[in-house]
Protein backbone atom coordinates (compact mmCIF):
# COMPACT_ATOMS: atom_id res chain seq x y z
CA UNK A 1 0.00 0.00 0.00
CA UNK A 2 1.50 3.42 -0.54
CA UNK A 3 2.44 5.09 1.92
CA UNK A 4 1.51 8.32 1.29
CA UNK A 5 -2.82 7.26 1.92
CA UNK A 6 -3.59 8.64 5.07
CA UNK A 7 -3.74 6.82 8.23
CA UNK A 8 -7.51 8.55 8.95
CA UNK A 9 -9.60 10.21 6.70
CA UNK A 10 -13.00 11.49 7.77
CA UNK A 11 -15.17 12.02 5.32
CA UNK A 12 -18.23 14.84 5.45
CA UNK A 13 -19.54 12.83 8.61
CA UNK A 14 -22.64 14.18 10.50
CA UNK A 15 -23.87 13.26 14.07
CA UNK A 16 -26.77 14.06 16.02
CA UNK A 17 -27.15 13.16 19.50
CA UNK A 18 -30.10 13.81 21.68
CA UNK A 19 -31.73 16.63 19.40
CA UNK A 20 -28.44 18.00 19.03
CA UNK A 21 -25.93 18.36 15.59
CA UNK A 22 -22.53 17.42 16.92
CA UNK A 23 -20.56 16.54 14.06
CA UNK A 24 -21.67 19.02 10.61
CA UNK A 25 -19.72 18.00 7.91
CA UNK A 26 -17.07 17.03 9.50
CA UNK A 27 -13.42 16.51 7.31
CA UNK A 28 -10.53 15.72 8.75
CA UNK A 29 -7.12 13.25 6.97
CA UNK A 30 -4.15 11.88 9.36
CA UNK A 31 -1.00 10.97 7.86
CA UNK A 32 0.83 8.00 8.38
CA UNK A 33 2.72 8.59 11.43
CA UNK A 34 1.26 12.19 11.80
CA UNK A 35 0.74 13.86 15.43
CA UNK A 36 -2.81 15.30 15.21
CA UNK A 37 -4.27 17.75 17.83
CA UNK A 38 -7.70 18.43 18.00
CA UNK A 39 -8.75 21.57 19.95
CA UNK A 40 -11.78 23.35 20.58
CA UNK A 41 -13.71 24.36 23.66
CA UNK A 42 -16.21 22.39 25.77
CA UNK A 43 -19.04 20.08 23.97
CA UNK A 44 -17.85 21.50 20.34
CA UNK A 45 -17.67 17.61 19.41
CA UNK A 46 -14.24 16.56 20.02
CA UNK A 47 -14.60 13.54 22.36
CA UNK A 48 -17.56 12.64 19.81
CA UNK A 49 -15.24 12.88 17.11
CA UNK A 50 -12.39 10.50 18.75
CA UNK A 51 -15.54 7.79 19.10
CA UNK A 52 -16.02 7.84 15.73
CA UNK A 53 -12.83 7.28 14.71
CA UNK A 54 -12.22 3.85 17.02
CA UNK A 55 -15.93 3.14 16.03
CA UNK A 56 -17.16 3.44 19.61
CA UNK A 57 -19.99 5.79 17.13
CA UNK A 58 -21.47 5.74 13.79
CA UNK A 59 -21.66 8.62 11.59
CA UNK A 60 -25.67 9.51 10.55
CA UNK A 61 -23.81 10.79 6.98
CA UNK A 62 -20.62 10.23 5.84
CA UNK A 63 -17.43 7.74 6.08
CA UNK A 64 -14.76 6.92 8.30
CA UNK A 65 -11.70 5.40 6.68
CA UNK A 66 -8.61 3.53 8.78
CA UNK A 67 -5.99 2.68 6.97
CA UNK A 68 -8.04 1.78 3.89
CA UNK A 69 -10.95 0.57 5.37
CA UNK A 70 -14.60 1.98 6.15
CA UNK A 71 -14.78 1.17 9.40
CA UNK A 72 -18.59 2.46 9.46
CA UNK A 73 -19.28 -0.27 7.12
CA UNK A 74 -17.77 -3.24 9.63
CA UNK A 75 -20.21 -5.59 11.45
CA UNK A 76 -19.57 -6.11 15.27
CA UNK A 77 -17.12 -8.91 14.79
CA UNK A 78 -14.98 -7.22 12.33
CA UNK A 79 -14.86 -3.98 14.16
CA UNK A 80 -13.63 -5.87 16.99
CA UNK A 81 -10.65 -7.37 15.40
CA UNK A 82 -9.92 -4.05 13.53
CA UNK A 83 -9.75 -2.27 17.29
CA UNK A 84 -6.28 -4.16 17.87
CA UNK A 85 -4.82 -1.58 15.89
CA UNK A 86 -5.62 1.30 18.28
CA UNK A 87 -4.91 2.32 21.20
CA UNK A 88 -7.20 4.84 23.23
CA UNK A 89 -6.24 6.54 26.52
CA UNK A 90 -9.75 7.84 28.37
CA UNK A 91 -10.31 11.34 30.43
CA UNK A 92 -10.31 9.74 33.86
CA UNK A 93 -7.83 7.23 32.82
CA UNK A 94 -11.09 4.17 32.97
CA UNK A 95 -9.17 1.94 34.44
CA UNK A 96 -10.88 -1.45 35.21
CA UNK A 97 -10.99 -0.62 38.94
CA UNK A 98 -11.94 -4.34 39.73
CA UNK A 99 -8.41 -5.25 38.56
CA UNK A 100 -4.97 -4.15 39.71
CA UNK A 101 -2.97 -2.33 37.79
CA UNK A 102 -1.14 -5.38 36.22
CA UNK A 103 -4.24 -7.17 35.15
CA UNK A 104 -5.22 -4.22 33.65
CA UNK A 105 -2.55 -4.02 30.96
CA UNK A 106 -2.41 -7.66 31.01
CA UNK A 107 -6.79 -7.94 29.62
CA UNK A 108 -5.88 -6.73 25.79
CA UNK A 109 -2.88 -8.91 25.85
CA UNK A 110 -4.09 -12.36 27.68
CA UNK A 111 -7.25 -11.67 25.37
CA UNK A 112 -6.00 -10.95 22.01
CA UNK A 113 -2.05 -12.86 22.10
CA UNK A 114 -0.98 -16.23 22.57
CA UNK A 115 1.83 -15.22 25.40
CA UNK A 116 2.84 -17.42 28.52
CA UNK A 117 2.48 -15.89 31.35
CA UNK A 118 6.24 -14.96 31.67
CA UNK A 119 6.01 -13.05 28.05
CA UNK A 120 2.78 -11.15 29.64
CA UNK A 121 4.78 -10.31 33.06
CA UNK A 122 7.64 -8.77 30.66
CA UNK A 123 5.40 -7.02 28.00
CA UNK A 124 3.77 -5.35 30.84
CA UNK A 125 6.88 -4.27 32.65
CA UNK A 126 8.23 -2.78 29.52
CA UNK A 127 5.05 -1.14 29.30
CA UNK A 128 5.12 0.25 32.79
CA UNK A 129 8.84 1.26 32.04
CA UNK A 130 7.72 3.31 28.95
CA UNK A 131 5.37 5.29 30.93
CA UNK A 132 8.34 5.80 33.39
CA UNK A 133 6.12 3.90 36.45
CA UNK A 134 7.72 0.72 37.56
CA UNK A 135 6.82 -1.20 40.16
CA UNK A 136 3.46 0.08 40.59
CA UNK A 137 2.15 -3.35 38.83
CA UNK A 138 0.65 -5.10 42.12
CA UNK A 139 -1.46 -1.44 43.30
CA UNK A 140 -5.40 -0.92 42.30
CA UNK A 141 -6.57 1.74 40.43
CA UNK A 142 -7.94 3.52 43.28
CA UNK A 143 -4.36 3.89 45.24
CA UNK A 144 -2.81 6.01 42.22
CA UNK A 145 -2.83 9.48 42.06
CA UNK A 146 -4.96 11.15 38.48
CA UNK A 147 -1.34 11.55 36.96
CA UNK A 148 -0.30 7.98 37.61
CA UNK A 149 -3.68 6.62 36.41
CA UNK A 150 -3.49 8.43 33.18
CA UNK A 151 0.17 6.94 32.64
CA UNK A 152 -1.28 3.48 33.73
CA UNK A 153 -3.92 4.01 31.00
CA UNK A 154 -1.67 5.10 28.12
CA UNK A 155 0.27 1.28 29.25
CA UNK A 156 -2.81 -0.46 28.81
CA UNK A 157 -3.21 1.21 25.47
CA UNK A 158 -0.09 0.77 24.04
CA UNK A 159 0.42 -2.65 24.99
CA UNK A 160 -0.51 -4.52 21.85
CA UNK A 161 1.50 -2.49 20.16
CA UNK A 162 -1.01 -0.37 17.71
CA UNK A 163 -0.32 1.48 15.05
CA UNK A 164 -2.83 4.39 16.10
CA UNK A 165 -2.95 6.13 19.48
CA UNK A 166 -6.12 8.42 20.42
CA UNK A 167 -5.81 10.46 23.95
CA UNK A 168 -8.88 11.93 24.91
CA UNK A 169 -8.09 14.93 27.35
CA UNK A 170 -4.97 13.59 28.78
CA UNK A 171 -3.95 16.53 30.69
CA UNK A 172 -7.49 17.48 31.94
CA UNK A 173 -7.86 17.98 35.48
CA UNK A 174 -4.13 17.85 35.95
CA UNK A 175 -1.70 20.52 37.57
CA UNK A 176 0.54 22.17 35.20
CA UNK A 177 3.96 20.66 36.07
CA UNK A 178 2.44 16.87 35.78
CA UNK A 179 0.44 18.33 32.51
CA UNK A 180 4.04 18.88 31.12
CA UNK A 181 5.29 15.33 32.21
CA UNK A 182 2.69 13.81 30.55
CA UNK A 183 2.49 15.85 27.11
CA UNK A 184 6.76 15.04 27.16
CA UNK A 185 5.63 11.31 27.65
CA UNK A 186 2.63 11.66 24.92
CA UNK A 187 5.89 12.96 22.54
CA UNK A 188 8.77 10.28 23.89
CA UNK A 189 5.33 7.69 23.15
CA UNK A 190 4.59 8.80 19.36
CA UNK A 191 8.11 8.56 18.75
CA UNK A 192 9.30 5.45 19.75
CA UNK A 193 6.61 3.61 19.06
CA UNK A 194 6.43 5.40 15.39
CA UNK A 195 2.34 5.74 15.57
CA UNK A 196 0.01 7.56 14.28
CA UNK A 197 -1.49 9.78 17.36
CA UNK A 198 -4.39 11.91 17.27
CA UNK A 199 -4.95 13.69 20.92
CA UNK A 200 -8.12 15.80 21.89
CA UNK A 201 -7.50 18.79 24.35
CA UNK A 202 -8.36 22.64 25.67
CA UNK A 203 -5.07 23.16 26.76
CA UNK A 204 -3.09 25.39 24.23
CA UNK A 205 0.20 24.93 25.85
CA UNK A 206 -0.33 20.62 25.57
CA UNK A 207 -1.14 20.78 22.30
CA UNK A 208 1.32 23.14 20.81
CA UNK A 209 4.16 20.61 22.61
CA UNK A 210 2.80 17.38 21.27
CA UNK A 211 1.54 18.86 17.46
CA UNK A 212 2.74 18.20 14.44
CA UNK A 213 -0.67 19.79 13.26
CA UNK A 214 -3.11 21.39 15.34
CA UNK A 215 -6.83 21.42 14.27
CA UNK A 216 -10.03 23.47 15.42
CA UNK A 217 -13.01 22.49 15.94
CA UNK A 218 -16.21 24.75 16.85
CA UNK A 219 -19.45 24.08 16.14
CA UNK A 220 -19.09 20.47 14.71
CA UNK A 221 -16.89 21.30 12.16
CA UNK A 222 -12.75 21.60 11.40
CA UNK A 223 -12.40 25.92 11.16
CA UNK A 224 -8.82 25.93 10.95
CA UNK A 225 -5.74 23.80 10.42
CA UNK A 226 -2.10 24.12 10.13
CA UNK A 227 1.52 23.30 12.08
CA UNK A 228 1.81 25.28 15.26
CA UNK A 229 3.39 28.10 13.87
CA UNK A 230 1.16 28.92 11.27
CA UNK A 231 -1.92 28.28 13.54
CA UNK A 232 -0.55 30.75 16.20
CA UNK A 233 -0.31 33.18 13.76
CA UNK A 234 -4.02 32.51 12.54
CA UNK A 235 -6.20 35.62 11.72
CA UNK A 236 -9.34 33.64 12.43
CA UNK A 237 -11.15 35.87 15.32
CA UNK A 238 -12.20 31.97 16.95
CA UNK A 239 -8.77 30.43 17.23
CA UNK A 240 -6.81 33.87 18.51
CA UNK A 241 -10.01 34.04 21.58
CA UNK A 242 -9.53 30.29 21.89
CA UNK A 243 -5.48 30.86 22.33
CA UNK A 244 -5.52 34.01 24.63
CA UNK A 245 -8.62 32.39 26.55
CA UNK A 246 -10.78 35.39 26.32
CA UNK A 247 -13.95 36.44 27.52
CA UNK A 248 -15.19 38.29 24.77
CA UNK A 249 -15.34 37.43 20.99
CA UNK A 250 -17.19 34.74 18.36
CA UNK A 251 -16.65 32.33 20.62
CA UNK A 252 -18.76 33.69 24.02
CA UNK A 253 -21.16 35.39 21.39
CA UNK B 1 -48.18 18.49 27.18
CA UNK B 2 -52.07 16.57 27.26
CA UNK B 3 -53.08 13.53 28.97
CA UNK B 4 -53.52 11.38 25.77
CA UNK B 5 -49.43 13.10 25.06
CA UNK B 6 -48.25 11.71 28.23
CA UNK B 7 -49.73 8.28 27.47
CA UNK B 8 -48.50 7.87 24.54
CA UNK B 9 -45.02 8.80 25.84
CA UNK B 10 -45.23 6.08 28.49
CA UNK B 11 -45.97 3.50 26.05
CA UNK B 12 -43.61 4.63 23.49
CA UNK B 13 -40.76 4.13 26.55
CA UNK B 14 -42.41 1.37 27.19
CA UNK B 15 -42.06 -0.01 23.63
CA UNK B 16 -38.87 0.94 23.20
CA UNK B 17 -37.17 -0.72 26.79
CA UNK B 18 -38.84 -4.07 25.89
CA UNK B 19 -37.23 -3.66 22.20
CA UNK B 20 -33.25 -2.65 23.96
CA UNK B 21 -33.94 -5.55 26.62
CA UNK B 22 -34.75 -8.65 23.85
CA UNK B 23 -32.06 -7.07 21.17
CA UNK B 24 -29.71 -7.50 24.41
CA UNK B 25 -31.43 -10.92 24.66
CA UNK B 26 -30.20 -11.61 21.06
CA UNK B 27 -26.85 -10.55 21.66
CA UNK B 28 -25.92 -12.19 24.65
CA UNK B 29 -26.80 -15.65 23.52
CA UNK B 30 -24.96 -15.15 20.25
CA UNK B 31 -21.76 -14.09 22.50
CA UNK B 32 -22.31 -16.87 24.43
CA UNK B 33 -21.22 -19.48 21.92
CA UNK B 34 -18.17 -17.49 20.07
CA UNK B 35 -14.44 -17.94 21.52
CA UNK B 36 -12.62 -16.60 23.62
CA UNK B 37 -14.72 -18.45 26.75
CA UNK B 38 -14.37 -16.68 29.88
CA UNK B 39 -13.99 -19.71 32.03
CA UNK B 40 -12.91 -18.04 35.41
CA UNK B 41 -15.14 -15.35 34.86
CA UNK B 42 -18.40 -17.38 34.81
CA UNK B 43 -17.37 -19.34 37.87
CA UNK B 44 -17.01 -15.63 39.74
CA UNK B 45 -20.31 -14.82 38.84
CA UNK B 46 -21.84 -18.54 40.00
CA UNK B 47 -20.36 -18.18 43.14
CA UNK B 48 -21.41 -14.43 43.32
CA UNK B 49 -25.08 -15.50 41.93
CA UNK B 50 -25.30 -19.15 44.43
CA UNK B 51 -22.83 -19.10 46.74
CA UNK B 52 -23.37 -15.98 47.92
CA UNK B 53 -27.01 -16.26 48.22
CA UNK B 54 -27.68 -19.15 50.13
CA UNK B 55 -27.92 -17.14 53.85
CA UNK B 56 -30.34 -15.08 52.25
CA UNK B 57 -32.67 -18.35 50.27
CA UNK B 58 -31.99 -19.86 53.43
CA UNK B 59 -33.28 -17.75 56.10
CA UNK B 60 -36.36 -16.64 53.23
CA UNK B 61 -37.30 -20.08 52.61
CA UNK B 62 -37.20 -22.02 55.53
CA UNK B 63 -39.35 -19.27 57.64
CA UNK B 64 -41.81 -19.55 54.73
CA UNK B 65 -42.49 -22.93 55.21
CA UNK B 66 -42.91 -22.28 58.79
CA UNK B 67 -45.18 -19.76 58.26
CA UNK B 68 -47.08 -21.39 56.06
CA UNK B 69 -47.37 -24.16 58.06
CA UNK B 70 -48.50 -22.33 60.97
CA UNK B 71 -50.66 -20.46 58.53
CA UNK B 72 -52.43 -23.28 57.09
CA UNK B 73 -52.70 -25.24 60.25
CA UNK B 74 -54.82 -22.58 61.89
CA UNK B 75 -57.02 -22.93 59.10
CA UNK B 76 -57.46 -26.10 58.49
CA UNK B 77 -57.93 -27.01 62.16
CA UNK B 78 -61.22 -25.36 62.06
CA UNK B 79 -62.41 -27.73 59.57
CA UNK B 80 -60.56 -30.89 61.18
CA UNK B 81 -58.08 -30.98 57.92
CA UNK B 82 -54.56 -30.72 59.64
CA UNK B 83 -53.78 -33.97 57.92
CA UNK B 84 -53.24 -32.34 54.66
CA UNK B 85 -50.75 -29.11 56.18
CA UNK B 86 -48.09 -31.19 54.69
CA UNK B 87 -49.52 -31.77 51.26
CA UNK B 88 -49.80 -28.05 51.01
CA UNK B 89 -46.68 -26.75 52.57
CA UNK B 90 -45.03 -29.37 49.82
CA UNK B 91 -47.16 -27.99 47.13
CA UNK B 92 -46.64 -24.16 47.69
CA UNK B 93 -42.92 -24.22 48.12
CA UNK B 94 -42.26 -26.56 45.22
CA UNK B 95 -44.57 -24.88 42.57
CA UNK B 96 -44.48 -21.42 43.86
CA UNK B 97 -42.69 -19.85 46.77
CA UNK B 98 -39.39 -21.18 46.84
CA UNK B 99 -38.97 -20.16 43.02
CA UNK B 100 -40.65 -16.73 43.08
CA UNK B 101 -38.93 -15.75 46.30
CA UNK B 102 -35.77 -17.18 45.83
CA UNK B 103 -36.03 -14.70 42.03
CA UNK B 104 -36.93 -11.80 43.96
CA UNK B 105 -34.21 -12.27 46.92
CA UNK B 106 -31.54 -12.40 44.25
CA UNK B 107 -32.84 -9.56 42.10
CA UNK B 108 -32.49 -7.64 45.52
CA UNK B 109 -29.40 -8.72 45.96
CA UNK B 110 -27.70 -9.55 42.89
CA UNK B 111 -29.93 -7.82 40.18
CA UNK B 112 -28.70 -4.63 41.56
CA UNK B 113 -25.30 -4.51 42.05
CA UNK B 114 -25.21 -5.68 39.08
CA UNK B 115 -26.92 -2.92 37.54
CA UNK B 116 -24.63 -0.24 40.03
CA UNK B 117 -21.74 -2.21 38.73
CA UNK B 118 -21.92 -2.18 35.16
CA UNK B 119 -23.92 1.64 35.49
CA UNK B 120 -20.77 2.41 37.35
CA UNK B 121 -18.36 1.19 34.74
CA UNK B 122 -20.44 3.22 31.97
CA UNK B 123 -20.44 6.59 33.80
CA UNK B 124 -16.52 6.23 34.49
CA UNK B 125 -16.09 5.02 30.73
CA UNK B 126 -14.68 1.48 31.50
CA UNK B 127 -16.75 0.10 28.81
CA UNK B 128 -16.13 2.18 26.14
CA UNK B 129 -12.30 1.46 27.28
CA UNK B 130 -13.55 -2.59 27.19
CA UNK B 131 -14.95 -1.77 23.54
CA UNK B 132 -11.55 0.11 22.65
CA UNK B 133 -9.39 -2.76 23.81
CA UNK B 134 -11.49 -5.03 21.30
CA UNK B 135 -13.77 -6.67 23.65
CA UNK B 136 -17.14 -6.78 23.78
CA UNK B 137 -18.91 -5.71 27.32
CA UNK B 138 -21.71 -8.13 26.03
CA UNK B 139 -19.33 -10.44 26.05
CA UNK B 140 -17.49 -10.24 28.78
CA UNK B 141 -19.64 -8.87 31.01
CA UNK B 142 -23.16 -9.92 30.20
CA UNK B 143 -22.62 -13.83 29.05
CA UNK B 144 -21.23 -14.87 32.31
CA UNK B 145 -23.75 -12.90 34.65
CA UNK B 146 -26.59 -14.24 32.93
CA UNK B 147 -25.14 -17.92 32.64
CA UNK B 148 -24.93 -17.48 36.45
CA UNK B 149 -28.16 -16.10 36.28
CA UNK B 150 -29.70 -19.20 34.81
CA UNK B 151 -27.82 -21.96 36.05
CA UNK B 152 -27.60 -21.02 39.70
CA UNK B 153 -31.23 -19.96 40.24
CA UNK B 154 -32.83 -23.40 39.75
CA UNK B 155 -29.66 -25.03 42.94
CA UNK B 156 -30.95 -22.16 44.99
CA UNK B 157 -34.30 -22.85 44.27
CA UNK B 158 -33.99 -26.53 44.98
CA UNK B 159 -32.41 -25.50 48.34
CA UNK B 160 -35.16 -23.71 49.08
CA UNK B 161 -37.70 -26.64 48.43
CA UNK B 162 -35.96 -28.53 50.76
CA UNK B 163 -35.54 -26.07 53.50
CA UNK B 164 -39.35 -24.71 52.76
CA UNK B 165 -40.33 -28.27 53.41
CA UNK B 166 -38.16 -28.64 56.55
CA UNK B 167 -39.26 -25.70 58.11
CA UNK B 168 -42.98 -26.62 57.65
CA UNK B 169 -42.01 -30.20 59.19
CA UNK B 170 -40.45 -28.44 61.94
CA UNK B 171 -43.70 -26.34 62.85
CA UNK B 172 -46.12 -28.70 62.14
CA UNK B 173 -44.45 -31.57 64.12
CA UNK B 174 -42.76 -29.89 66.97
CA UNK B 175 -44.94 -26.91 67.43
CA UNK B 176 -48.43 -28.39 66.32
CA UNK B 177 -47.86 -31.71 67.73
CA UNK B 178 -48.42 -33.64 64.35
CA UNK B 179 -47.34 -37.06 64.33
CA UNK B 180 -44.24 -37.30 62.29
CA UNK B 181 -44.90 -40.42 60.05
CA UNK B 182 -48.25 -39.23 58.96
CA UNK B 183 -47.23 -35.54 58.09
CA UNK B 184 -44.44 -37.06 55.98
CA UNK B 185 -46.46 -39.37 54.49
CA UNK B 186 -48.82 -36.54 53.33
CA UNK B 187 -46.70 -33.92 52.26
CA UNK B 188 -45.36 -36.54 49.69
CA UNK B 189 -48.60 -38.39 48.98
CA UNK B 190 -49.89 -35.79 46.76
CA UNK B 191 -46.10 -34.41 45.57
CA UNK B 192 -45.50 -35.10 41.50
CA UNK B 193 -42.25 -35.17 40.07
CA UNK B 194 -43.98 -32.56 37.64
CA UNK B 195 -44.41 -29.75 40.40
CA UNK B 196 -40.55 -30.07 41.43
CA UNK B 197 -39.82 -29.35 37.54
CA UNK B 198 -42.37 -26.94 36.84
CA UNK B 199 -40.49 -24.92 39.60
CA UNK B 200 -37.11 -25.38 38.65
CA UNK B 201 -38.23 -24.31 34.99
CA UNK B 202 -39.53 -21.27 36.41
CA UNK B 203 -36.70 -19.98 38.78
CA UNK B 204 -33.92 -20.91 35.35
CA UNK B 205 -36.39 -18.23 33.57
CA UNK B 206 -36.39 -15.50 37.00
CA UNK B 207 -32.45 -16.44 36.76
CA UNK B 208 -32.10 -15.24 33.20
CA UNK B 209 -34.50 -12.54 33.67
CA UNK B 210 -32.99 -10.92 36.69
CA UNK B 211 -29.11 -11.06 35.58
CA UNK B 212 -30.23 -9.63 32.26
CA UNK B 213 -32.34 -6.72 33.23
CA UNK B 214 -29.37 -6.04 35.63
CA UNK B 215 -26.77 -5.89 33.46
CA UNK B 216 -28.99 -4.08 30.38
CA UNK B 217 -30.23 -1.07 33.26
CA UNK B 218 -26.49 -0.80 33.61
CA UNK B 219 -25.12 -0.76 30.18
CA UNK B 220 -28.24 2.19 29.53
CA UNK B 221 -26.91 4.25 32.42
CA UNK B 222 -26.06 7.99 31.65
CA UNK B 223 -26.01 10.87 33.97
CA UNK B 224 -23.65 10.53 36.78
CA UNK B 225 -23.93 8.81 40.16
CA UNK B 226 -27.42 9.91 40.38
CA UNK B 227 -27.97 7.54 37.08
CA UNK B 228 -26.14 4.61 38.97
CA UNK B 229 -28.62 5.33 41.73
CA UNK B 230 -31.84 5.20 39.19
CA UNK B 231 -30.60 2.39 37.23
CA UNK B 232 -30.31 0.40 40.21
CA UNK B 233 -33.68 0.97 41.68
CA UNK B 234 -34.87 -0.18 38.17
CA UNK B 235 -33.32 -2.89 37.58
CA UNK B 236 -34.70 -4.11 40.64
CA UNK B 237 -38.20 -3.04 40.10
CA UNK B 238 -38.70 -4.11 36.76
CA UNK B 239 -36.61 -7.12 36.92
CA UNK B 240 -39.05 -7.85 40.23
CA UNK B 241 -42.71 -6.80 37.75
CA UNK B 242 -41.57 -9.12 35.10
CA UNK B 243 -40.75 -11.77 37.42
CA UNK B 244 -43.89 -11.40 38.56
CA UNK B 245 -45.50 -11.17 35.14
CA UNK B 246 -44.36 -14.14 33.82
CA UNK B 247 -44.25 -16.61 36.47
CA UNK B 248 -48.06 -16.48 35.97
CA UNK B 249 -48.04 -17.27 32.21
CA UNK B 250 -45.31 -19.82 32.87
CA UNK B 251 -47.51 -21.18 35.57
CA UNK B 252 -50.25 -21.72 32.94
CA UNK B 253 -48.23 -22.86 29.96
CA UNK B 254 -45.86 -25.67 32.36
CA UNK B 255 -49.54 -26.12 34.31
Amino acid sequence: MADDTPMISMQHVDKTLGGRKVLDDMSIDVARGEALVIVGGSGVGKSVTLKHIIGLMKPDRGSVIIDGEDIGAMKPVELNRFRRKFGMSFQEGALFDSMSVFENIAFPLRRHTKYTEKQIHERVDECLDLVHLPGVSSKRPSELSGGMRRRVGFARAISLKPQILLFDEPTTGLDPVISDVIAELIVEMDRTLNTTTVTITHDMKVAFKIADRVAMLYKGRIVEEGTPEVFQQSTNPIVQQFIEGRAEGPLTE
Amino acid sequence: MNLLERIGRVFLRLFEETGLWFGMLGRTFLWTFRPPFEGGEWLRQMVRVGVDSIPVVFLTTMFTGMVMALQTYIGFHRVHAENFVGSVVGLAMLRELSPVLVGLMVTGRVGSSMAAEIGTMRVTEQLDALEALATDPVQYLFVPRVIAGIVMLPLLTILGDALGVGGGYLVGVKLMGANPVVYQQNTYQFLHMNDVWSGLIKSAFFGLILTLTGCVRGYYTSGGAEGVGRATTAAVVSASLIILFTDFFLTKLLF
